[in-house]
């Protein structure tokens, strides 16, 4: 048996007993990877709500982009520099969270905390980039009291911030969970949601450095 | 074969979204296909940036095509990174994905073209006089 076939057992000791450990012979029985499937689809319909969520912002922003009150638009404000600073640091989380999770259910301990560790580097620091940006903003007199435009677009890319903050702090539990537990059944359902949600961050902020940050500056 | 061990049989061989692709038994197949996603993330992410700054192309043609690379690129991170795909053990997770399409379309569309006919119909207001 492979490695990999030894982590797509996803720890769980009775059914190795039950059936010698042979991955066709569990086919029948679907009890723990049900479960996994069965967390695995409930959270994915809780990500396409939270992806309905975004829509809305999305389409506050459209409608209210040019409604900047006499006040700056997003040609004098976005630095493209750093949004694409901040988009190199989200796909590189992506692939590192992606290794995590190939660590994970491989049980590889470098590979599982090398990738948790270096995607909570870099999600801090595309942390990091967007709260300099709105302070940099806020300074200049274009915080989200001065127009609609602004009003919007702090609250669909400050959602978004929001989001990867709580991602960040999932991220350090899974990490402390997995040092304290182990690779247990239940931990990796957990590892496979917190994978899916950092995989969905990326995915909306795709959608925000087309709509609003590539629009806004090109437009 | 009884109906329950049958139901049993086809709910196990269902996919969770997010996990790796049941073919996918060495963990270096696992990091290929990863790394076929970054580079392809980067490469389209790339376009977008160079197009969004350029004057090599028609300027009305923009917008629609940062929108297409845009798509494009969520397709990518869907297969690659959520390794949602066409498999039979995939469609509880495409279906559900696409309603979420459905609803975030009618929303964005939607909302643009109510407040576009608005903007069309409704003449200034007079302001209320305090």
């Amino acid at each position: 048996m492979t490695a990999f076939q030894a982590g797509a057992e996803f720890g769980d000791g009775r059914r190795e007993e039950a059936h010698g450990g042979r991955p066709e012979a569990v086919l029948g029985h679907a009890d723990p990877a049900a479960k996994r499937i069965i967390v695995g689809y409930g959270f994915w319909i809780f990500l396409l709500s939270d992806i309905i969520m975004f829509s809305a912002f999305f389409a506050t922003y459209a409608v209210l982009s040019g409604e900047t009150a006499g006040g700056p638009s997003g040609k004098d404000l976005f630095d493209l520099h750093n949004v694409a600073i901040e988009t190199a640091c989200l796909l590189l989380s992506s692939f590192t969270c992606g290794l995590a999770a190939i660590g994970a259910r491989a049980h590889r301990d470098l590979m599982y905390y090398g990738g948790m560790a270096a995607t909570c580097v870099l999600g801090l620091g595309f942390l990091g980039l967007e709260i300099h940006e709105f302070v940099g903003l806020i300074n200049q007199g274009a915080g989200p009291t001065r127009s609609a435009f602004l009003s919007s677009f702090f609250t669909l890319v400050g959602c978004h911030g929001v989001h990867v903050t709580l991602g960040i702090l999932w991220l350090l539990t899974m990490i402390a969970q997995v040092f304290a537990k182990g690779y247990r059944a239940d931990i990796l359902r957990r590892v496979l949601c917190f994978a899916l949600f950092w995989h969905t961050l990326d995915i909306i902020w795709v959608a925000i450095f087309t709509v609003v940050y590539l629009f806004g500056a090109g437009a | 074969m009884s109906s329950s061990s049958d139901f049993e049989a086809l709910r196990s061989t269902d996919h969770a979204p997010g996990d790796e692709p049941a073919d996918h038994h060495e963990i270096a197949e696992g990091i290929v296909g990863y790394l076929i996603g970054l580079g392809l993330a980067v490469l389209l992410t790339a376009v977008s940036f160079f197009i969004a700054g350029t004057s090599l192309v028609w300027h009305p043609s923009i917008p629609i095509a940062l929108v297409v690379l845009a798509i494009a690129q969520i397709g990518v991170h869907l297969v690659f990174f959520l390794h949602i795909t066409t498999g039979p053990d995939n469609v509880n997770n495409v279906l559900a994905l696409a309603f979420g399409v459905l609803i975030v379309f009618l929303i964005i569309v939607g909302s643009l073209w109510i407040m576009y006919n608005m903007n069309q119909n409704m003449g200034p207001m007079p302001m209320p006089m305090g």
